[in-house]
């Protein structure tokens, strides 16, 4: 498989207040084309910031990118113009999956009028090198394309599965149930025929029974049509279902990384270990992490999470630990890592 | 031994106004819900946004007014007090919200916080309640320090403990919990249950637990109530409900939990569509519109609660055997 | 108390609300130190035709009027009217409209509609004509002005009140209040009302300053205290026969209400900004 998105070292933190958070500490993520990988941790563990800046939207003037590349395509993303990575990446190369799909609609525009809005810069078939790009207010769209942009969008809700796909463009969102919402958001993100769809905790919001069909719907519509998903979320039991890698963050480092059945088998890092026995279990036995998640302006130095862990020793606390290859595609930043049993 | 509480065909309706104010409709949020809780039992109410789990507990509170039925609490019908009453019996009946640190007014330092419940409801001295206070904070693994913070000098974590301490004070004999893992983290929700279960203990308590999340109820509970669009649709003990769930929107519920090491459920999950509008529900059977199992008879008839075993499901093949 | 501390920090620090924060400091001052700090005190009530309409210059600092009376003595002393017309005015309204905005969001449904629906009608009819009429059949007097001010005040804080009130009550710290067993009265008193307080405070302000120019502008027509009282807007109409050449005549009032009114404005818009951001639960997530 070939390599589609490399996250490299990438530290970057937001000013606040209190001083400097560094939210991400040298992140280390790579995504082949076609993969569902999984970005799991808790809150404030900098998945989210992560994800956001795959997508190009940190906050420019509270965001400091102090390091790192992501490389995308073999093109560096940091290096990119505001304008070129707009018209270029966003919204067509790499599309995004919101954790809340109302607050991503505008309430007085009918869904069909913003989705051509949308179709008429991003549709694969607009013409590229054409004057229009640069001044796109002014640009015809075409009544040809237009038509078969239409027919696109109709197949599209068609395969994720809303009914009566005509009747939908002609609604407002708010006539819509979070379900169907989400739907609409998978659609719009795959329109484009985007090489990386991003989501971020898409069924986090959805109730369990609405959620196992999105997770299906994106499973599936990720295999056909051959597209890389970046899925954010804190529930290791979604995770489970739809990604075929998992990493794991915590604090702002990248902790370990391993395809999906491996992962769930053998975890290695202490954290892995204790996220998953915190679960709720049948027999009532419940674990928990002591502690509390460290403060991102002052966090601990070398791994971060060695003030709760009983495996820490000196060197822990005095340096990051390198990334170790345990097997093909498993890896992990862990002085001690847990190593099964032989 | 008698249920503690006793809750027989307890309806709650809110209307829906069309334009210029006028009642157009009703969304039946609770509909003829009956139900007992026994003294020391975890009951779980479990159920998909908008299924009435939530203005169940709020109407058994007073928050919302019946508009039909009973709600005993000791015997004793408290939806037909008068406000008075009705007001000192919350001495007994506490309500935790799905954040209870939100539940504390922000202005509020938290010692002031704690001491109100037994301010309103008791004659303590200061020094009593003083007492009474550092005990509860005790309890639920706070420094006596806090009490001179006001709210939002504490993590949201510590805030739950206080907002859960003052719920305690009073030492109620039911307290609901309506939602209360929704939002955390796993490691915190672990942390956050295993306080629930010292807290049972070390008070003598018996929990309404509420909650979307069926394994956290799997592991909590004693005895588990499924709703769907405001009824009781199967209840009966958690075991037999998880292994030989009777009602095919239970069946559908179980079906959708991920299960780490297990089988992809999303690989043939197979129910679909979503639940109708609340305000115009279908006739019959409130599933039957999304049911595969769905015959003529759910059409015309609207199934009630049947026992089997210990089990109770309202569903017209609910003895059948499940596939 | 440690929130205290902080807003009369911040209310330093920003220039324009502490600009603000001293006109209506020197204000109250002028008004209780007027025997002191007036050059001629007996000038309010004596007249010293002789002297009439003299320029502004090293004895009458601010010039002298028809009478001959210094104008500052009388500006100082007017403080006073002023004062005391803003605070009881104000205060009736507050005292009036606070409680029945509060009830009128607790309860809602029809006690609610029937509170506000009475102060849409007094909102419906204009202040100053209404001010005009009360006056004009209880005659000309201070009384007559507050009262006429309160009546037509009031309804302003009843509606912030009761918007307030019924945001506030769908905070779950007031709902669990309420499950907690706490009385209405105690709900309101104890929780709501500290909660909109800093709302109120800010409309006080600024109605301050929109009462004193609505007092002017009764002074003006002739409706306020009798002559030879010293109030501002009187002092603005009586200048009138003699404008432009004695241009100190007008000036001197219409700068001192001027002042006052930005003064209390500038406040009100300060503390808006000082106490509005609320203090933010700790705690939220957006990870």
């Amino acid at each position: 498989m070939t390599e589609l998105l490399a996250v490299r070292d990438l530290t970057l933190g937001f000013r606040t207040d209190a001083g400097l958070a560094r939210v991400l500490d040298g992140v280390n993520l790579t995504i082949d084309a076609g993969q569902v990988m999984g970005l799991v941790g808790e809150s404030g563990c900098g998945k989210t910031t992560l994800a956001r800046a795959v997508l190009g939207v940190l906050p420019r003037n509270a965001a400091e990118i102090a390091g790192g590349e992501i490389v995308f395509k073999g093109r560096d993303l940091l290096k990119f113009s505001p304008g070129a990575l707009a018209r270029d990446i966003c919204g067509r190369a790499i599309t995004f999956i919101p954790q809340d799909p109302y607050g991503s609609f505008n309430p007085v525009f009918t869904i069909g009028t913003q989705i051509m809005e949308i179709m008429k810069w991003k549709s694969p078939r607009r013409v590229t090198g054409h004057w229009s790009e640069h001044a796109p207010l002014l640009g015809p769209y075409p009544a040809e394309r237009r038509r078969a942009d239409m027919e696109t969008v109709v197949a599209l809700l068609d395969a994720v599965q809303l009914p009566q796909p005509a009747q939908i463009l002609r609604k407002y969102p708010h006539e819509l149930s979070g379900g169907q919402r989400q739907r609409l958001m998978i659609a719009m993100a795959l329109l484009p025929e985007p090489d990386l769809v991003i989501a971020d905790e898409p069924t986090t919001a959805l109730d369990v029974t609405i959620q196992a069909q999105i997770l299906g719907l994106i499973r599936r519509l990720a295999n056909e049509r051959n597209v890389a998903v970046l899925f954010t979320t804190h529930d290791l039991g979604t995770a489970y279902e739809i990604c075929d890698a998992v990493t794991v963050m915590y604090a702002g480092q990248e902790v370990e990384s391993a395809p999906t059945d491996r992962f769930f088998a053998a975890p290695a890092h202490p954290y892995t270990g204790k996220l998953l026995a915190s679960l709720p279990r049948h027999d009532g036995e419940v674990a928990g992490i002591p502690g509390e998640v460290p403060n991102l302006v002052r966090p601990p130095g070398g791994c971060r999470f060695h003030p709760r862990c009983e495996r820490a020793s000196e060197a822990c606390r005095s340096g990051k630990p390198p990334a170790e290859m345990l097997d093909p595609g498993h890896s992990v930043r862990c002085f001690h890592p847990v190593r099964p049993a032989a | 031994m008698s249920p503690i509480l006793d809750i027989r065909g307890l309806s709650r309706h809110f209307p829906i106004h069309g334009p210029f104010g006028r009642q157009v409709g009703a969304v039946r949020a609770l509909d003829d819900v009956s139900l007992q809780v026994m003294p020391g039992e975890i009951l779980g109410l479990v159920g998909e946004s908008g299924c009435g789990k939530s203005t169940l507990g709020k109407t058994v509170m007073g928050i919302h007014r019946p508009d039909g039925g009973e709600i005993r609490f000791d015997g004793v019908d408290i939806a037909a007090l008068e406000p008075r009453a009705q007001r000192a019996v919350r001495k007994h009946l506490q309500y935790s919200y799905q954040d209870p640190g939100a539940s504390l007014d922000p202005r509020w330092k938290i010692g002031r916080s704690l001491h109100e419940p037994l301010i309103i409801h008791t004659t303590l001295s200061t020094e009593e309640r003083t007492r009474r206070v550092a005990d509860i904070l005790r309890a639920v693994g706070l420094p006596e320090g806090h009490l001179d913070l006001y709210p939002h000098e504490i993590s949201g974590g510590q805030q739950r403990r206080v907002g859960l301490a003052r719920i305690l004070t009073l030492h109620p004999k039911l307290v609901i919990l309506d939602e209360p893992t929704s939002g955390l983290d796993v490691s915190v929700q672990a942390t956050v249950l295993t306080l629930f279960r010292e807290l049972r203990q070390a008070f003598n308590l018996t929990y309404m637990f509420i909650s979307h999340d069926l394994a956290v109820v799997r592991m909590m509970c004693d005895r588990v109530a499924v709703m769907y669009l405001g009824r009781i649709v199967e209840i009966g003990p958690t075991d037999q409900i998880f292994e030989t769930p009777r009602h095919p929107y239970t069946r559908s519920l179980l079906a959708a939990i991920p299960r780490i090491g297990g089988k992809r459920i999303t690989v043939d999950f197979w129910l679909k569509g979503e639940p109708p509008d609340p305000g115009n529900l279908p006739s019959g059977c409130r599933f039957r519109t999304r049911c595969p199992r769905a015959e003529a008879v759910c059409a015309q008839e609207e199934p009630a609660l049947v026992a089997i075993g210990l089990q109770h499901a309202a569903c017209h093949f609910a003895s059948e055997k499940p596939a | 108390m440690a929130v205290w501390r902080q807003v009369l920090w911040k209310l330093l620090r920003d220039r324009a609300t502490f600009l603000g924060a001293s006109i209506i400091l020197s204000l109250i001052l002028a008004a209780i130190l007027a025997p002191v700090l007036s050059p001629f005190p007996e000038d309010v009530f004596e007249f010293h035709t002789a002297n009439r309409l003299r320029p502004p210059d090293g004895v009458n600092y601010f010039g002298t009027d028809r009478m001959g009376s210094d104008i500052l003595s009388r500006l100082l002393f007017g403080a006073r009217i002023t004062i005391t017309i803003a605070l009881i005015a104000v205060g009736t309204a507050v005292a009036v409209g606070v409680p029945i905005g509060l009830v009128a969001g607790y309860y809602g449904a029809w006690p609610g509609d029937l509170l506000m629906r009475v102060s849409d009608i007094f909102l419906a009819i204009p202040q100053v004509v209404l001010a005009i009429a009360i006056a004009q059949t209880l005659g000309p007097s201070i009384e007559n002005v507050i009262l006429a001010l309160s009546a037509t005040y009031w309804p302003f804080w009843a509606r912030l009140v009761y918007a307030e009130t019924r945001s506030v009550k769908n905070e779950i710290f007031i709902e669990s209040a309420i499950a907690l067993g706490a009385s209405p009265a105690r709900v309101m008193i104890l929780h709501i009302l500290p909660n909109i307080s800093s709302a109120i405070i800010v409309r006080t302000s600024i109605g301050m300053g929109a009462t004193i120019l609505t007092a002017a502008a009764l002074g003006f027509l002739g409706l306020g205290a009798p002559p030879p009282a010293p109030e501002w807007g009187r002092m603005i109409a009586e200048s009138r026969d003699f404008l432009p050449e004695a241009w100190w005549y007008a000036t001197a009032p219409g700068l001192a209400i001027f002042l006052v009114v930005m003064g209390f404005n500038l406040l009100g818009d300060g503390l808006r900004d000082i106490l509005d951001p609320r203090i933010r639960r700790a705690g939220g997530r957006n990870d």
